[in-house]
């Protein structure tokens, strides 16, 4: 069976840690880094489990800021 | 499968729009400017006319519009966007010209221009930001601001008997007979955005046919003006302004 992957790429410069696309996320993929900062002192966002993003998008869809890339293929298992 | 397999360009679902350039938004986070952006460009990039959009910027937060999306802009003076909009496309018929304006310069200063704007039936979109605040100038009342809603000058809540009652633009436009599309959207979750761009999407292609002027109201967050994180300032909305602000389509003459 056919297996769908994703994987995101947030922009961290730019990410100003608004926690939307952490809120979006249906598989709870996102969080906010607890303590590392940006070079503007925000908490960015990044994945926190690997292998589990679906490539769904609804992350990159919701982010007021243009910061996440999402990618997605098709796995024949 | 590791990561690096994954992430090729072949393989992009979405990306930031083309015309959305990399400089850093002067917006708050989570601030609904920034998703309305981001379909304004995906919506222009979609109908290939990257070089034929005349967007023109307000007053108030979405000031700096012009240093975000790639296209032709002209700044007007406060609430005076649609009179330039109208100028902008009565010259030069073949461009697709919008106003991006928020309550305070629509719904306030730019009212009278505003409403004769959509009367005539001149052929442009108008993309109205309403978040029932002054974002800008640091969270004072609007003409949108709900009964009995604190702001940095109602500070006991909105009275009707003192200040009035709030505003509704998107009902007065779907009354005059200019009009030829008048919306409400929201962009609160990813449902709401993808109608939202269908709307924004309509509106563009009924001015580019001649079919009159549009408005399109985003119903929108203000989570600094309102005092309260991106998260809760979207569930407030949803709780607070639909009931005021319903969604959905207002007036349509295109059929389909």
């Amino acid at each position: 069976m056919a297996k769908i992957t994703g994987a995101t790429v947030v922009d961290t410069d730019r990410c100003k840690g608004c926690n939307l696309c952490v809120v979006a996320c249906p598989l709870n993929v996102l969080e906010l880094a607890p303590k590392e900062v940006n070079k503007k002192g925000y908490h960015f966002a990044r994945e926190a489990v690997a292998d589990r993003c679906t490539g769904c998008a609804s992350c990159a869809i919701v982010c007021p800021d243009g910061c996440i890339t999402v990618y997605k293929v098709k796995v024949d298992e | 499968m590791t990561k690096e397999d994954i992430i090729k360009p072949e393989n992009v679902v979405y990306k930031k729009p083309a015309l959305m350039n990399d400089n850093p938004m002067h917006y708050c986070p989570g601030c609904s400017h920034g998703v309305v952006h981001k379909l304004v460009a995906e919506v222009i990039e979609e109908m290939e006319m990257t070089d034929k959009t005349v967007g023109v910027s307000p007053v108030g937060c979405a000031v700096f519009a012009y240093n975000y999306l790639d296209i032709d802009w002209q700044e007007a003076a406060h609430g005076r966007a649609p009179a330039v909009a109208t100028a902008i496309k009565r010259l030069m018929p073949d461009k697709l010209v919008f106003t991006y304006q928020g309550d305070g310069d629509l719904a306030c200063i730019g009212t009278a221009e505003s409403i004769h704007a959509l009367n005539r039936g001149e052929h442009i979109t108008i993309i109205f930001i309403n978040n029932a605040i002054y974002g800008m100038t640091g969270g004072q009342m609007a003409p949108t601001t709900l009964v009995g809603m604190k702001t940095a000058t109602c500070p006991y809540g909105r009275d009707v008997d003192l200040h009035g009652h709030p505003l509704r633009i998107t009902e007065l436009a779907a009354g005059l007979n200019g009009t030829a599309y008048v919306t409400r959207q929201s962009v609160h979750n990813v449902a709401a955005i993808g109608k939202a761009k269908k709307a924004i999407r309509k509106a563009f292609e009924n001015s580019m046919n001649g079919k009159g002027s549009s408005l399109v109201e985003i119903v929108s967050t203000c989570n600094s003006g309102w005092k309260m994180s991106p998260e809760k300032a979207n569930k407030w909305m949803e709780e607070n302004m639909f009931a005021y602000y319903p969604l959905g389509d207002l007036k349509d003459t295109i059929e389909g």
